[in-house]
């Protein structure tokens, strides 16, 4: 969309990973060394996706070349700035992708269909004229002016869609429940407590591409009745929070939100509710009780909020991606989403892929792809080179997927059936050198830390796990740990109330059942054979290995090493804490685990 | 001056149990932690109750009741992070700054905790430095990066 231009257009990704990774130094470096150079302009997108190539920046030249460089840094400035102005030639390391070049085409863009992430990576995220120039709005204005309420939610029935937030529920159901529901007041809420550690889909999105989300809820809130929303988004997503200020206000003063909707008679406001930090806030009804000012305990349902929700009021709640999700499917017709996808699970999935992964990063394509195409044939593999373990999916309350089961498709049923949950979509790639007992620990840490209290099994009963799984890991465990393992899991997955205790053994359940020789090896033998649990490994010096560098003596945190410059250091097995220092600091592959 | 901020925040949102976080947001936002006497203060000039309020405050993980150092750092405790070792970056960090998690350091310099998810899991291990992010930070970067925020 930047081709009519006549000059050359630098754009570089500004999403928090990208910052993360450098970016803010290549964009302010790149403003400084081009100076007033009328020939080029400079200006941000926010993610594409492609985490593991970031800081990344593109290249539009008037003649319709494009370029897209990645790893690029503060310090490659001097080097390739002059040859892009000039077309000239550029270090292969950095290019991504070149039109000269048709055939180079990252893999990782491969196998994916875009349409919840269709603008994320490519248009600016603080304005909103790039995404109205891309059909933005186009869907509010259509449902406003041509589609009665019960229309729009006929639509998104047809259309399949499911909530994207975890638990899979008809969305146009969802909505119609609402909608049926009388009340004086009704409110349509955006749930962006992306809480699941290994998930960062929602945060992408709100970055990325604000507009759409609210236009979601504009359509949502049209669709059940609603003129009052509200997004609760987690206050570790600084970025998000900026740019959904920003895009609020942008709307209102375009007369897209707010008092009397491009004078259609509907109006919508909406509100940002930043969390504190809760996990179990996810969870809608804890959600609402967060919103009123409480602490965010989960009560009993029913009532539904479709029926007594926020302030007692009929509440809709959507998780990001499904509101995302929405104005594609208005604009491009319900049968059109539904063509893609499985037969129960229809249109597109977004997944987050991290861990030991080689291409990790935000990845979208249909429902139904086996999970062995995202691992290989998108991801690339593991990081490591060394065999694939696992895939956690569904972060904690999600469970571990082997590689024996890596054919299956992604929909919410056959992901089910493994024994993990689809879940928002994160999915945490493990090679050998992880250890799913310590996994399983380190989720119910988790789970046991975020539990709100109210439940006794949910409290006390993770507690309980977790000190199992502790003294397993640590040596100490007897098989008759096993069945407790079990038998306790099964209670506090029946006797939690909501989802956090529900799904807290997800892990330990799956990792029991696809790697039950890993949790007997530990037990029977105190053998930890990814090397990851401290008590029950230890780390020496490979006398053939060691130069004498010193630099495992110089970091050691508690001066177990000795030994001189030059010569074969040791570690004194009495004062080392197993903290793994030396091992990572060696760069002569001289220290050996195990 | 406490005073008159607290007037600020019941101006700005509200003197009802409603506006509880984020007014305890605004005050961590102005003091870095969350005085009791302001609270206090707070519960005084408003329909807010000191059990409502004190409640809340102790839910959150957001919430600190004791002051944070100059530099707050963050640590991720991930999925990812945890894959990739973020451990062994805690260990170096303790190391270098002497301290444990949620401890702030004798200077007050540097205080540290850990975050659930800071959302760059394809960068981890990660770590927060007040805004700034930090992906990749391996034990071995973790003195190097201190340095920038003065730490000998």
């Amino acid at each position: 969309m930047e081709k009519n231009n006549q000059h050359i257009k630098f754009v570089v990704g500004l999403g928090s990973c990208g910052i993360a990774a450098g970016a803010k130094e290549l964009y302010e470096e790149l403003a400084s060394k081009m100076g007033n150079n009328c020939n080029a302009s400079l200006s941000h997108t926010s993610c594409n996706g492609m985490c593991f190539k970031e800081p990344i920046m593109e290249v539009f030249y008037p003649d319709g070349n494009y370029l897209m460089l990645g790893n690029v840094h503060k310090k490659d400035v001097d080097k390739i700035l002059e040859p892009l102005l000039s077309q000239g030639a550029i270090d292969e390391k950095f290019i991504i992708e070149n039109s000269r070049q048709p055939d180079k085409k990252e893999e990782f863009r491969q196998k994916q269909h875009k349409i919840v992430l269709e603008n994320c990576g490519i248009i600016d995220p603080d304005d909103i004229e790039p995404y109205i120039e891309n059909g933005g709005y186009e869907a509010v204005k259509k449902v406003l002016n041509t589609m009665p309420p019960q229309q729009v939610i006929d639509e998104i029935k047809t259309s399949g869609l499911r909530g994207r937030g975890g638990a899979g529920f008809p969305t146009g159901l969802k909505w119609q429940f609402v909608r049926n529901n009388t009340g004086e007041k009704k409110y349509m809420i955006c749930n962006a407590d992306e809480g699941d550690p290994g998930a960062f889909m929602d945060r992408a999105v709100l970055e990325g591409d604000p507009h759409k989300v609210i236009e979601g809820l504009i359509i949502g809130g049209y669709a059940i009745g609603a003129e009052h929303g509200y997004v609760y988004v987690r206050a570790e997503y600084p970025l998000a929070i900026k740019r959904l200020k920003s895009a609020i206000k942008q709307a209102t003063e375009k007369n897209l939100l707010g008092h009397n909707i491009l004078n259609s008679g509907f109006s919508f406001h909406l509100k940002i509710k930043e969390g504190a930090g809760a996990f179990v806030c996810g969870e809608e009804t804890a959600l609402i009780a967060s919103i009123e000012g409480d602490r965010g305990h989960p009560r009993l349902k029913p009532p539904f909020p479709a029926a007594s929700g926020l302030w007692g009021y009929p509440t809709n709640i959507n998780n990001v991606e499904t509101l995302a999700s929405i104005p594609w499917i208005i604009k491009n017709g319900a049968e059109t989403y539904a063509s893609y996808g499985t037969e129960k699970s229809k249109g597109t999935k977004v997944f987050s892929l991290a861990g030991k992964i080689a291409r990790g990063g935000l990845i979208e394509v249909d429902m139904g792809v086996p999970l062995r195409d995202i691992i290989y044939t998108i991801g690339g593999g593991t990081s490591s080179g060394k065999p694939f373990k696992a895939v956690q999916l569904g972060g904690p309350s999600g469970g571990c997927v082997p590689e024996n089961l890596l054919d299956t498709p992604v929909d919410y049923e056959s992901i089910s059936a493994t024994g993990a949950i689809m879940g928002s979509g994160g999915m945490v790639v493990m090679d050998e050198d992880t250890c799913v007992v310590d996994v399983a620990k380190f989720f119910l840490t988790f789970t046991q830390n975020e539990s709100c209290g109210k439940c006794t099994f949910c409290r006390i009963g993770t507690k309980r796990l977790l000190e199992i799984l502790e003294k397993i890991t640590e040596g100490r465990g007897g098989m008759a740990d096993l069945e407790e393992l079990e038998e306790l899991s099964g209670k506090v997955k029946d006797l939690s109330l909501c989802g956090l205790g529900k799904t807290a053994p997800n892990p330990i359940m799956t990792t029991l059942k696809y790697f039950r020789d890993e949790y007997v090896e530990h037990i029977k033998e105190n053998k930890c054979r990814a090397g990851v649990c401290k008590e029950l490994i230890k780390f020496s010096v490979i006398e053939g290995s060691c130069t004498g560098c010193h630099l495992c003596y110089k970091n050691c945190p508690v001066d177990a090493i000795t030994g001189e410059a030059k010569k074969i250091h040791h570690i004194d097995q009495k004062i080392c804490i197993k903290c793994g220092m030396c091992y990572e600091v060696c760069k002569f592959d001289a220290i050996l685990k195990g | 001056m406490s005073q008159s901020n607290v007037k600020k925040y019941l101006e700005n949102y509200g003197n009802t149990k409603e506006a509880s976080i984020p007014i305890l947001q605004a005050i961590q936002g102005d003091y870095g932690y969350l005085p009791l006497d302001i609270l206090d203060q707070v519960c005084e000039e408003s329909e807010i109750t000191k059990t409502h309020l004190y409640g809340v405050a102790t839910f959150y993980a957001q919430f600190k009741l004791t002051p944070k150092g100059k530099n707050a750092i963050k640590v991720c405790k991930g999925t990812a992070c945890h894959v990739k070792g973020a451990d062994i970056t805690i260990v170096a960090l303790k190391d270098q700054l002497g301290i444990n998690m949620d401890q702030t350091t004798e200077d007050g310099e540097f205080s540290m905790e850990t975050v659930a998810c800071l959302g760059c899991c394809s960068l981890a291990p990660v770590v927060m430095i007040n805004e700034d992010v930090y992906g990749g930070l391996s034990s071995a970067k973790v003195r190097g990066t201190l340095k920038k925020y003065g730490k000998e």
